[in-house]
């Protein structure tokens, strides 16, 4: 971390979105993490991804759990809401906040051992019920704040900074949230942004459950030789599926490519994921298809990244509760409160 | 052999199988003498067990209004041959014995101190009925028919409730009817019905309701504003959330649009509904959950950070018997400590404790009032006597004036016009600070929540004065929480005394009954019904006010007593615990028992002997 704090000035010169704001408003205060940490580049590309897509800062909550992945939202998007909740309960907390206003765009940040220890089963839970989020796990296979153990993503065989092997089978998030029901998963590398920017300009898209594991090398205690989750074995061993280009309505489609080159996905809000295929025979809308890709690359020790899923037609949880339109939070006793007429009919009912 | 005799104002006992479609002839039974002007008070006593074990219902009828367990079986109705030998047992002498005998049975399996009384139920019924699922509901409905004639029950007034039942369902409503009829003409032709047990009309049930407490709870949780449902099943609380969904979707419908006003979600487990809970509260809808113990005790972790994080959140505690899994059938008041400073750490959280249905729904709708205000988890503490059993209580209220107090919400408005916000800043001495929704202002208002130590401006601080200074304004709030909550009221003894009597929650009814048996003993106590923690300052100079302070509890450890000596600084000599907590209700002659005991022992004045 440097203790040099940013400047409150911004050069008068910086570009502005269409929304009015300059990159800088999406920053927040000077990062905490390791020089190096993989997790400061992935709030890095969330800040470009908000500035492109013309986000108002202040439509974003941020939720997190416990962990260096958790403390990031402190490190972006200054003029949003946060919330640090619990060790891996941040999937409910955001579930209800969710439940609580509908307009907000839901940004839950966890780590591995956030998403895949203490909270797996929230993890899990928050997939199978479809809630309109972006859950990004920012992965690297160890618990930092607590010096070096194995978390749950560790591969087997993998060997820590202390020279132990791991035994145990790892977790791999992105399939569970495919076999759970997300609509929209990716996997991506914290070292790799022109994947990871469009990635979750995608996924903000998105509406339903978008899950990106992001691999994201922790410098200070898993990036040595024998680990799975270093910079230098994501890097020799990234086997992408496809590049994306995420475009607004908006933009115009200019470029040609070779047939069979290209996958087209129309998203709900009229937004064009255009994926430049690495593999020709891959298919990002077929769940099982990208199931079994992912398990197989797996076994041969390969990383998969790219978009590995989405559900053009995704639903919500907001739609199977069949919730109003308006905010839950803005509502008042004259919609809410059934008044005393009908409190007399009740309760003549009940003699 | 002296038979008992009694007009309005015995108990009899259904025992029955889980499953056999028992509970709703038991109903009728109940409904129907309410229907005679006279009140009763049912209770379910069941298993955790969907079909095949031992289950009871026991109805008090009772002119008088004691709604209390009385204690004690005047008429056993023995439907169940597994039970047979305790239910038989349990009948007070000169009691009754209502029983299917179709199968006789020999001699030994019958007490000489009781009148029995044969109904060929089994027999009636097969000959009426063909289809086995028919043949076993109606079996219950023959028993009522039979026990009308026997108790004087008015047929008109069961002949109406089946008329409500199946409204619109006549051949449901014909069947029924039939059965009671088989009922009535047999006991008419064959039993001698001039037995001791009579309800006779009367006035005493006035404009009250009969309604289970959870049901009640969730009504007013509906009238209060509650959006967000989270909630995880465990007995007995599930009913709550199931009832608020149910009266949600007649309720909370938007006419215009037919899309839901509310949104429950039923979690993978008590921790994700209580965060769900503490999501919904943050982003500035009324949420709750409904749990029971073993729930509170995994949602520790939450609670605590709901209480520093200062996030709104209403807790329905439907307690039953701990701890662990403990009796979860079964009634307690055992979780008084455990929600009261549920957390890691220092914390303090509001307790309400509702009476009855009424207070239920009163208290549940004020608890959402309290969290917004307050800023902080609050706990309607009802148990399973109130939850799972009908009960009469007043009608239910709504002031259409009232408006949902949202509490200290920073508007857009004043963000834009320059007031100063500060999350943890107290502006005004209350010890409660300013929140602001998320997604507010675009450039004011943010600001970070989080569990760990945080400064007046919620920026992270470890710094100890900073601590320290957020902690004291913490207790600050709870001070005024006391002038919030329920205020504790008092029944005065007609004599002067020292001696005083506190109690709480379900306890009340047994409590007043007792009361009136102590009084009319020559027993003066002066009581006061406790109905939230903090203890308001009331609280405290009764026990002042008196040389003995009895605390009447369903728990083991006299929790209530120990969190007032230690809130209040009591000497612990003059605070006499006087405690149930094998599973049923407590009864007044329990508390009369102890509290003559106990005085009696202390030897203050000479006690008459209390007749039970």
């Amino acid at each position: 971390m440097t203790y040099i704090a940013k400047p409150k000035l911004h050069h008068p010169s910086l570009t502005r979105n269409k929304a009015g704001y300059t990159r800088r408003d999406y920053e927040g205060p000077v990062s905490t993490l390791c020089a190096g940490c993989g997790h400061d580049s992935i709030s890095a590309a969330i800040i470009q991804a908000c500035f492109d897509l013309d986000i108002q800062p202040h439509r974003v909550a941020k939720l997190s759990g416990i962990g260096c992945s958790s403390k990031t939202p402190t490190y972006f998007l200054g003029n949003s809401h946060g919330f640090n909740s619990v060790h891996g309960r941040m999937p409910s907390v955001l579930t209800g906040a969710n439940l609580a206003n509908r307009d907000l765009l839901y940004l839950g940040v966890s780590g591995d051992g956030d998403s895949a220890s203490i909270g797996l089963g929230q993890f899990a839970h928050s997939m199978r019920r479809g809630v309109n989020m972006v859950y990004i796990v920012m992965n690297n296979g160890v618990y930092g704040l607590t010096k070096g153990q194995f978390s749950a993503t560790a591969d087997k065989g993998s060997k820590s900074k202390r020279g132990v092997i791991n035994s145990d089978e790892p977790i791999d998030l992105a399939s569970l949230a495919l076999q759970l029901g997300a609509t929209f998963v990716a996997r991506s590398f914290s070292g790799d942004k022109t994947q990871l920017v469009p990635l979750i300009e995608a996924a903000i898209a998105h509406r339903g459950a978008a899950f990106i594991d992001v691999i994201s090398p922790c410098v200070a205690f898993n990036n040595h030789p024998g680990s799975t989750k270093s910079y230098d074995y994501v890097r020799e061993h990234n086997e992408a599926v496809n590049r994306i280009d995420f475009i607004t309505k908006r933009d115009e489609i200019t470029t040609d490519y070779a047939p069979g080159t290209v996958q087209e996905v129309v998203q709900h809000d009229g937004s064009i994921l255009r994926l430049r295929k690495v593999d020709e025979s891959y298919d990002a809308n077929n769940r099982i298809a990208a199931m079994n890709y992912s398990q197989e690359h797996h076994a041969k020790g390969e990383v998969v990244t790219g978009l590995l899923y989405v559900d053009p037609e995704p639903q919500e949880l907001h739609g199977y509760l069949h919730t109003v339109d308006a905010p839950f939070n803005r509502l008042s006793s004259r919609e809410l409160c059934p008044g005393s007429a009908r409190l007399a009919k009740i309760n003549a009912s009940l003699r | 052999m002296t038979r008992i005799q009694a007009v309005n104002d015995f108990v009899v006992k259904f025992a029955n199988v889980n499953g056999s479609g028992s509970a709703s002839a038991n109903e009728l039974f109940a409904k129907s003498i309410i229907r005679m002007g006279v009140p009763v008070s049912p209770r379910n006593i069941f298993p955790s067990n969907i079909q095949g074990l031992p289950t009871w219902y026991e109805v008090r009828v009772t002119d008088q209004g004691y709604l209390g367990r009385r204690g004690g079986v005047d008429m056993m109705v023995a439907m169940n041959p597994q039970t047979w030998d305790e239910d038989v047992a349990e009948i007070s002498p000169g009691g009754y014995l209502f029983y299917d005998n179709t199968k006789p049975l020999p001699k030994s399996r019958f007490r000489d101190d009781i009148t029995v009384i044969g109904v060929p139920l089994t027999e009636i019924c097969n000959a009426a009925y063909s289809d086995p699922r028919q043949r076993q509901l109606f079996k219950n409905i023959i028993y009522v028919g039979a026990l009308s004639s026997l108790l004087d029950i008015d047929p008109a007034a069961i002949e109406k409730l089946f008329a409500e039942q199946y409204r619109g369902k006549e051949k449901l409503l014909d069947s029924n009817i039939k059965a009671l009829n088989l009922g009535r003409d047999y006991a008419a032709a064959h039993l001698d019905c001039d037995i001791g047990l009579k309800v006779k009309p009367s006035d005493r049930v006035g404009d009250r309701i009969f309604i289970d407490g959870n049901s009640a709870a969730a009504l007013g949780l509906v009238y209060g504003g509650a959006t967000v449902c989270a909630w995880y099943p465990i007995t007995p609380s599930s009913s709550l959330a199931e009832s608020f969904i149910k009266y949600c979707q007649t309720l909370r419908v938007d006419p215009e649009t037919g899309k839901n006003l509310f949104a429950s979600v039923q979690a993978e487990d008590e921790l994700a509904s209580i965060g769900m809970v503490i999501g919904a509260g943050w982003n500035g809808a009324r949420a709750f959950t409904a749990t029971s113990g073993p729930g509170v005790s995994l949602m520790t972790e939450f609670i605590g950070l709901a209480y520093f994080a200062e996030i709104p959140a209403t807790i329905i505690n439907v307690q039953r018997g701990g701890p662990s899994t403990g009796m979860p059938t079964r009634t307690q008041q055992a979780d008084i400590l455990s929600c009261a400073y549920a957390s890691n750490g220092d914390t303090k959280h509001v307790l309400l404790f509702p009476e009855d249905p009424h207070e239920c729904f009163e208290f549940s709708a004020t608890a959402l009032d309290l969290a917004d205000r307050l800023q902080t988890p609050v706990f309607v503490m009802t148990d399973l006597d109130i939850g799972m059993n009908q009960r009469l209580s007043a009608p239910f209220v709504w002031d259409d004036a009232r408006a949902y107090d949202r509490g200290k919400v920073m508007t857009e408005e004043e963000l834009e016009a320059g007031k100063t916000f500060g999350r943890y800043l107290d502006v005004d001495g209350d010890g409660i600070p300013y929140r602001t929704y998320p997604g507010t202002h675009p450039k004011r208002g943010a600001y970070f929540t989080r569990g760990t130590t945080k400064d007046r401006y919620a920026r992270y601080s470890e710094e100890g004065p900073v601590y320290v200074d957020n902690m004291e304004r913490l207790v600050k709030k709870f001070e005024t929480a006391k002038s919030l909550v329920p205020q504790p009221l008092t029944r005065p003894a007609k004599k002067a005394t020292r001696n005083g009597v506190l109690f709480f929650g379900s306890t009340s009814p047994s409590m007043h009954e007792a009361l009136d048996r102590l009084e009319a003993a020559g027993e003066h106590l002066d009581a006061m019904r406790i109905r939230a923690y903090p203890f308001c300052d009331d609280v405290m100079d009764f026990i002042a006010r008196h040389d003995r302070v009895f605390i009447v509890e369903q728990n083991r450890d006299g929790q209530l007593r120990g969190m007032l000596i230690n809130e209040g600084g009591i000497d612990p000599a003059k605070m006499i615990a006087v405690l149930h907590y094998d599973g049923t209700p407590i009864t007044a002659r329990f508390i009369v028992a102890d509290i003559a005991d106990k005085l009696a022992r202390y030897n203050v004045t000479p006690i008459k002997k209390v007749a039970s």
